[in-house]
């Protein structure tokens, strides 16, 4: 029996709260496919607030998505420091050449202010666009990386694990340097009406350090930091795994947990019963050249394995589509999400 | 063979806790009873193997595969300096970043080759397909390995071989698109792709039998 069809706001806040809602939310983080949709480069396409409020809102419309995703790219706060990015015609805007090339820079680094960095406010300014448009019904998801993270392009990634393994006080103090920077960032997005944040943290994944230096580092920062973001986060380790360390994850206040295609997600969704909302797991590399036969196959493994329950939105398990995906692999997604997403999820075909 | 296998574990621990001391104590201890390219290839490489493997079966974190592999660097540059004699004899062996900056997989494979008793050029990083042709003919290299970060820069590689123009180059592809799609680097015409430093040094050494 089909329930009463739910905004997307509902579908969200229902499942956030381990509840079923009327079917899975579907999260298509395209942040680069609106510049196919206005048919413009990547560059011109992130030059203006005014872009993005369009692409997103034709993304929403053309796949039935159940967010608003106004990311612009990585490196954007790398832009907020002084660093520089590098853009391609086909592939997300890419960050330079490491801006701290010697690590005593550290001890004069001050944090950008957000009213005063010009580079981010048209970020704010198509938050403050989508918001009137959109209103309540449907959920708009900003970013910040985070302050843990956010050093692989401050130093490079080679200098970022020598900081971190030999120079402590410097490393601490960059962190701290960064904390300040990422909690006026992401309330800065609240305040121009997102409605969660989305907090990149590749570098805590036990993909990239071992559990016991996570809890000594990025679990503590993270913890500080979200304390002090004035809105829901979503963790996402952005392809990295986590599965050993989702219950220090859900102890540093987030609410949602982006997970990696290389780890089970039935598991997954076990260890954050009742916890943390799972997001994830397409692969979005190997999405390039999915079949339609695949891509139905693929999403209705993923919502059979963690959609029952509730605690559960389909998405790719980066955060971030790659341009090259064509647009029928997303369409089909979309179809198969609508197909096989209804609650109560139909666990044997 | 024999004593070396013993210290595989202890070799191996000391590397996961950073313990500079004990590794060199270990390779000095090893080097008394062994020549050092025994060392190398039959300790040193055994252990980056291991370490490699665990990291892509989750077992071991990135930060752990990276640090190993450059204490181990470090440690065999003592006992077989680069232009040391007994370093293996090889053909010319590049490795570079493509079109990106983001040099640590670069940095963790020259390590653990270098580690291994192999020799080969560090090209840097944010190379394109011009400069990268230029390089390589320039140098004559004929093993070129290639990191990338992003897919469209996996897929240019194809571009860059064929703007090479010479099929004896062997292109040995790494980096996170490649790991995420199985089959990307046969779309690309790479040689081999590897996924981990495990899986780097099996294919050279493999090639190095044949060319």
């Amino acid at each position: 029996m089909n329930k009463k069809a739910m905004s997307s706001m509902e579908r969200v806040l229902t499942t956030l709260s381990h509840k079923e809602p009327d079917r899975v939310p579907l999260f298509l983080l395209a942040a680069m496919h609106g510049a196919k949709e206005l048919g413009v480069t990547i560059k011109d396409y992130f030059s203006k607030g005014d872009n993005v409020v369009e692409g997103q809102l034709r993304i929403r419309k053309k796949y039935r998505n159940d967010c608003i995703y106004p990311f612009f790219y990585t490196p954007l706060e790398i832009e907020a420091f002084g660093g520089s990015v590098i853009y391609s015609e086909d592939g997300p805007p890419n960050a330079g050449e490491p801006f701290i090339t010697d690590v005593n820079q550290i001890k004069n680094l001050q944090p950008p202010r957000v009213k005063d960095t010009k580079v981010l406010h048209k970020v704010l300014e198509s938050i403050q666009k989508l918001k009137a448009t959109v209103k309540d019904e449907v959920p708009i998801i900003a970013v910040v990386i985070s302050p843990f993270s956010l050093p692989v392009m401050q130093l490079g990634f080679e200098q970022y694990l020598n900081l971190m393994h030999l120079h402590t006080e410097l490393f601490e103090q960059l962190i701290k340097i960064n904390e300040e920077f990422c909690v006026d960032w992401a309330n800065a997005q609240l305040e121009a009406g997102a409605t969660a944040i989305c907090f990149f943290d590749p570098v805590s994944s036990t993909t990239v350090i071992p559990k016991e230096k996570y809890l000594q580092t990025g679990f503590l920062s993270a913890r500080h930091t979200i304390a002090r973001i004035k809105g829901p986060t979503a963790t996402h380790f952005a392809s990295g795994n986590c599965l050993p360390i989702i219950d220090e994850v859900a102890q540093t206040g987030t609410a949602v947990i982006g997970v990696s295609t290389f780890e089970d997600i039935g598991v997954i969704k076990e260890k954050c019963k009742n916890k943390l909302t799972v997001l994830g797991n397409l692969n979005g590399i190997e999405m390039r050249r999915w079949t339609p036969e695949q891509t139905q196959q693929i999403v209705k493994n993923a919502i059979t394995q963690a959609a029952p329950g509730g605690g559960f939105i389909l998405s790719d398990n980066h955060g971030e589509i790659p341009f090259l995906v064509p647009e029928d692999v997303l369409l089909e997604i979309s179809e198969a999400v609508h197909t096989y997403g209804e609650y109560p999820i139909r666990l044997h075909s | 063979m024999s004593e070396l296998k013993f210290m595989v574990n202890e070799f191996e621990r000391a590397l996961l806790t950073l313990d500079r001391l004990k590794v060199e104590e270990l390779i000095s201890a090893a080097v008394k009873m062994n020549a050092p390219v025994h060392v190398a290839s039959e300790l040193v490489t055994e252990v980056l193997y291991k370490i490699g493997d665990d990291w892509e079966k989750g077992r071991l974190a990135l930060s752990q595969v990276y640090m190993s592999g450059i204490i181990c660097e470090e440690v065999i540059d003592k006992i077989l300096p680069r232009l040391s004699p007994l370093r293996k004899n090889q053909p010319k062996m590049a490795i570079a970043v493509f079109e990106d900056y983001h040099l640590l997989g670069k940095r963790i494979i020259y390590s653990s080759l270098r580690a291994s008793g192999f020799e080969l050029t560090d090209l840097g990083g944010g190379l394109t397909t011009e400069s990268l042709v230029k390089i390589v003919k320039e140098k004559e290299i004929k093993i070129l390995l290639l990191s990338v970060l992003m897919l469209p820069s996996a897929l240019r590689i194809k571009n860059f071989k064929e703007e090479l123009g010479d099929p004896d180059v062997k292109i040995i592809v790494g980096g996170a698109p490649f790991r995420f799609d199985n089959e990307l680097w046969m779309e690309i015409g790479a040689y081999a792709m590897g996924k981990d430093p495990h899986e780097a040094i099996e294919i050279v050494t493999k090639l190095m039998g044949g060319i």
